[in-house]
């Protein structure tokens, strides 16, 4: 018995301890999948009744669709800066990724700004979340999208502060990857959200 | 040599509890297996809940035209029952055995992202208080587990009942995700050196699928009841027809989570039967591989079919049959794996522990209930059933009748290696036995009920033909179900205080959980044998004839009751 536990002994091999970068990166899948669900109801609800109610005010008559396709430039703008701050690190450029996360959390902050504006205007002009449907789907959609890019940018800054001083040394981190999926993700929303709501309308 | 210790002694549970921290360290943790246990323990305390509001429903329809209960407290009661029993126990449950095996059963020393599973336990139990608080903050929710619509609307229900039981869920939902996530990242980056994908054991297959359920399926929930809040806050128009909303569009999303919410209380539960029939078998589970498709196609189809929940409100002919068919196809991977469990037992060598008995009476109770669920994938029966009380006997057969006893099956199961204790096997006996009595006599008579057509969520029935004695029947068996919970939480206790050291393996198992100590210390294995095949600790005790030596296909014979030769 005991030669034979022995024997069994040495076919124990440790635990090994594993590290990733891509656990992170795939949790990060899952909740950006999980997203995706829930925009994607809130979606079908605005286009459902969009299809089913053409009452006034609606998009075609409330939004000002030039001003906002600036603003969606200037996401998407940040959605190359956040690739030029990924590059960094990959680099190990550490003074590359500070200024990239910034310049990035700056053009978020702009967009948010740009949708204070709009919302604004809107309740100045009694469009609200109670008027009717539009104004209902609306203000949840955006608005939801609006929280997640504030997320973002808390998520973005936290990161540039610890970036600023040392804490990614590169080439990979699990923190920047999955904060820039996350932040890709809420840019392509919006292009979704854009699409739908002010050009198609 | 000291690897394997001959005699195990049960070793302190949880190292941290008695030292300076002391509750404390149960509020800090974020070990998978104190998880797992709070996960459980909560579980049980608010089937308590639910249990004595089941009580007081039943006792209020114990006979014709009672006044037990006013017709506003039964409608919070039976709204408060059903979302309790899904939403604070039976998820949990799959989260709470999920969070505890599943690192076990991998050979991991912890889930993938333990802080988030932390966060995940905490946020379900303060969505869980949420829901409470709304009895203290004014009255309780009263509009049903699945609130259609516009019931819930503020114009008429004005009471805070339903913003809380939507703030509640949504908190719920939240951590519900954080868990799925976590057994999707998990079960692919946490496996043992040398444990393919296709060697876990059968509960991380149907854990892992849980995992793209929930992911899949919860958000569709916190959209529906971010927009209802929305409605009632800020009088929104999502819901409300009389407005232009449609309360159709919220069947819809709600069922979209609905019918996989079904499977996402259920796989796990599949998986729990397809570790403890093959143990007590002697035989490894018959047609693994099928086993662990048809809980892939259950998922897939679970999408696809959740309008049959929606027959009553006149989709459409094609909309129906569509829906019809696809609901009828689920019964087929359904009816596979009842048959891979039955060919399991097939010839084994059979041990009728409690766990045992469990398993076997999932697999009947299971049965009635899946092919009752048949009866209302055909819409002109459903038309007929659908509302009455045999929707309730049918979900109470696949949800008590089967996940619940599934999961006392794993309870008594894997007690042991939680506690280090065995359950005394004559009072788990006498509880399998009340249980299933007490559970036979509640919900078989409810068939005949709903086809005599008494309607459910009535809190009272004019005194027809028959209706108060089956009620009565139907009271007396809650009454025995109460007293199975009693002795169960007596057994509980009983055992963590005196029950008999259980040892590392005391079933004589084959998977990973058992290679360690009963409980695991904290960082779960030490040393891990080397896996193989689907049966490490088979191969470990039997090297003149390993799994991973012989063909998966050839017929496995039943091995004996106890092999000598083990170490």
């Amino acid at each position: 018995m005991s030669m034979q536990s022995s024997v069994l002994g040495e076919q124990y091999a440790a635990v090994p301890e594993k590290e990733g970068v891509d656990r992170v990166r795939l949790g990060m899948i899952c909740f950006i999948a999980s997203e995706t669900i829930f925009f994607g109801m809130l979606i079908t609800s605005y286009v459902y009744f969009r299809l089913s109610n053409d009452a006034t005010p609606n998009a075609r008559t409330s939004l000002d669709v030039g001003r906002t396709a600036i603003f969606t430039a200037v996401l998407l703008s940040s959605s190359l800066t956040n690739w030029l701050a990924d590059r960094s690190l990959q680099r190990q450029n550490q003074r590359g990724l500070v200024v990239w996360l910034s310049a990035t959390v700056v053009l978020g902050a702009i967009f948010l700004v740009g949708q204070a504006w709009e919302y604004a205007q809107l309740l100045g002009d009694q469009v609200t979340v109670s008027r009717n449907l539009f104004g209902s789907t609306f203000f949840t959609l955006t608005g939801f999208h609006g929280l997640h890019v504030f997320v973002g940018l808390v998520a973005l800054t936290t990161v540039a502060v610890m970036a600023g001083r040392g804490w990614f040394r590169g080439p990979r981190s699990g923190a920047i990857e999955s904060i820039s999926l996350y932040w890709h993700f809420v840019d392509v929303v919006w292009i979704v959200i854009f699409t739908l709501i002010y050009i198609v309308q | 040599m000291s690897d394997i210790p001959l005699v195990p002694e049960a070793i302190r549970a949880y190292p941290r509890l008695s030292e300076k921290e002391g509750l404390l360290s149960w509020v800090a943790t974020v070990d998978h297996k104190l998880l797992g246990i709070m996960y459980c323990a909560s579980a049980l305390f608010f089937f308590v809940v639910g249990g004595l509001e089941a009580l007081a429903m039943r006792t209020q329809l114990g006979t014709a035209r009672n006044t037990f209960l006013s017709p506003e407290a039964y409608n919070q009661i039976f709204t408060m029952h059903g979302t309790t029993m899904v939403f604070l126990v039976v998820v949990p449950l799959m989260l709470g055995f999920g969070v505890y095996l599943l690192p076990l059963m991998i050979g991991a020393r912890d889930m993938a992202f333990p802080r988030l599973n932390a966060m995940g336990f905490w946020i379900l139990i303060f969505g869980g208080i949420l829901l409470y608080y709304s009895f203290v903050a004014g009255g309780g929710p009263n509009s049903g587990w699945f609130a259609h619509m516009p019931l819930p609307e503020r114009a008429y229900n004005s009471g805070p009942g339903m913003d809380y039981w939507a703030l509640g869920l949504l908190a719920v939902g939240i951590g519900t995700t954080a868990a799925g996530i976590n057994f999707i990242v998990t079960t692919l980056t946490m496996r043992a050196p040398g444990m393919k994908l296709t060697q876990v054991p059968m509960f991380v297959w149907t854990t892992f699928i849980n995992g793209f359920l929930i992911v899949g399926a919860i958000p569709a929930l916190n959209a529906a009841l971010v927009m209802l809040l929305i409605d009632r806050q800020l009088n929104a128009h999502f819901f409300t027809p009389q407005s232009g909303g449609s309360s159709v569009l919220y069947q819809h999303i709600f069922w979209t989570f609905g019918h996989p919410e079904v499977y996402i209380m259920v796989l796990p539960a599949f998986g729990m039967i397809s570790e403890v029939l093959p143990v007590f078998s002697r035989k490894p589970l018959f047609g693994y591989t099928a086993v662990a498709f048809s809980t892939l196609a259950i998922a897939f189809l679970s999408y696809t079919t959740y309008a049959h929940h929606m027959f009553a409100v006149g989709l459409g002919h094609v909309f129906e049959l569509m829906f019809a068919a696809s609901s009828e196809l689920i019964a087929i991977p359904t009816g596979i794996k009842i048959f891979n469990w039955i060919f399991t037992m097939w010839g084994g060598k059979l041990r009728f522990t409690t766990s045992m008995l469990y398993a076997i009476g999932f697999i009947l109770l299971f049965t009635i209930g899946g092919i009752s669920g048949v009866t209302f994938a055909i819409v002109p029966t459903d038309w007929q059933t659908t509302d009455s009380y045999y929707v309730v006997a049918h979900m109470h057969y696949v949800l008590f009748g089967g996940t619940l006893f599934a999961v006392l099956s794993g309870v008594f199961y894997w007690f042991p290696k939680a506690s280090g204790r065995m359950i005394p096997e004559r009072l788990g006996k006498l509880h399998f036995w009340l249980t299933f009595i007490g559970f036979n006599m509640t919900f078989f008579i409810q068939h005949f009920l709903g086809l005599m057509g008494m309607p459910r969520r009535v809190f009272t029935y004019d005194d027809n033909t028959n209706w108060s004695l089956f009620n009565l029947i139907s009271t007396v068996g809650t009454f025995i179900l109460g007293l199975s919970v009693i002795l169960f939480i007596y057994i509980i206790i009983y055992t963590l205080l005196k029950g008999e050291k259980a040892g590392d393996n005391p079933w004589d198992a084959w998977t990973l959980e058992w290679a360690t100590t009963s409980p695991p210390p904290i960082e779960n294995f030490q040393q891990l044998p080397p896996i193989r095949s689907r049966r490490p600790l088979w191969d470990l005790a039997h090297p003149e004839d390993p799994d991973w030596a012989r063909s998966h296909k050839r017929r496995q014979p039943a091995t004996p009751e106890r092999s000598n030769d083990r170490p």
